[in-house]
């Protein structure tokens, strides 16, 4: 159900639009995976042809977004409480972004978020995330997400 | 002359520097494309992130009078209220400034001053 609905979540609104965002998939543990398409619009240091840190923040917080949907099994208003960054290195110009994230915990009103964007290798990340997100509608329960 | 006039993605998000009542601030106008929440409607949170930033950014190369563009290590971004379409503004404060790193603080409004939609917190590589 909710893989149905990703791939419109993933891109539909102006600004996923504007960003040019790509619906990857979704992996077996929740992990949703999307693309950022290089573009020289969203160049940081204009020297280098560098993506924005800017650019990859946003790529995290939508694609964290996505993983609590996912967590959710459904579509449901939420927030971002805060969003942590770490840029590990300069993202290899002109290559594309890959931003991933899985929500690794949900209780009555809280998802905690865990992701990482790199630009071919998952285990050499351009910048790694951790995020928490209100659910604006209360649930009934905590649980454990996935395996 | 800003040296947000010369990277591409603060051109995307439409950054202005300005003085407003005698503070220098980043301006980030009101477009559609900055919609994630179209129901609300509501800004998306990467682009009031992005801008925060930025915002960070012009505050280190217009007072450190760095030539480079100064790189980023973290961030941490609070978001306090929702960001509703209309025009969004940062102001950037250095809280400390070493040789290698900089602390910078930036908070975010759109009607009211007094009525943060947002804070962010980042370290940032200084240029040698």
């Amino acid at each position: 159900m909710i893989e149905t609905l990703l791939p419109q979540l993933a891109t539909a609104a102006p600004h996923t639009a504007a960003l040019g965002l790509v619906y990857e998939r979704l992996a077996d543990d929740g992990t949703v995976v999307l693309k950022g398409p290089y573009s020289e619009a969203f160049i940081g240091d204009p020297r280098t042809g560098v993506l924005a840190g800017g650019y990859v923040t946003a790529l995290l917080d939508h694609v964290g977004g996505l993983s609590v949907w996912t967590a959710l099994k459904g579509y449901a208003p939420i927030a971002t409480l805060d969003m942590r960054v770490d840029y590990m290195r300069a993202a290899e110009p002109p290559r594309d972004l890959i931003g991933q994230a899985r929500c690794y915990r949900l209780t009555r009103s809280i998802a905690f978020v865990r992701g990482l964007a790199h630009d071919g290798d998952a285990d050499d990340p351009v910048a790694t995330m951790q995020a928490a997100y209100i659910l604006t509608a209360a649930r009934p329960e905590r649980e454990k997400v996935g395996a | 002359m800003s040296v947000l006039d010369h990277i591409p993605y603060a051109r995307f998000l439409g950054l202005r520097a300005e003085t407003v009542d005698g503070e220098a601030v980043i301006v980030m106008p009101y477009q559609p494309s900055l919609i994630g929440n179209p129901m609300l409607p509501a800004l998306h949170g990467g682009a009031t992130a992005a801008m925060m930033e930025l915002a960070a950014v012009e505050r280190l190369a217009r007072d450190l009078e760095q030539a480079d563009i100064p790189k980023p290590i973290n961030l941490t971004v609070a978001y306090l209220r929702s960001a509703r379409d209309r025009d969004t503004y940062a102001h950037a404060r250095i809280s400390r400034a070493g040789r290698r790193v900089a602390n910078v603080l930036v908070e975010a409004w759109q009607d009211d001053r007094a009525a943060p939609i947002a804070a962010l917190t980042a370290h940032f590589l200084l240029p040698v």
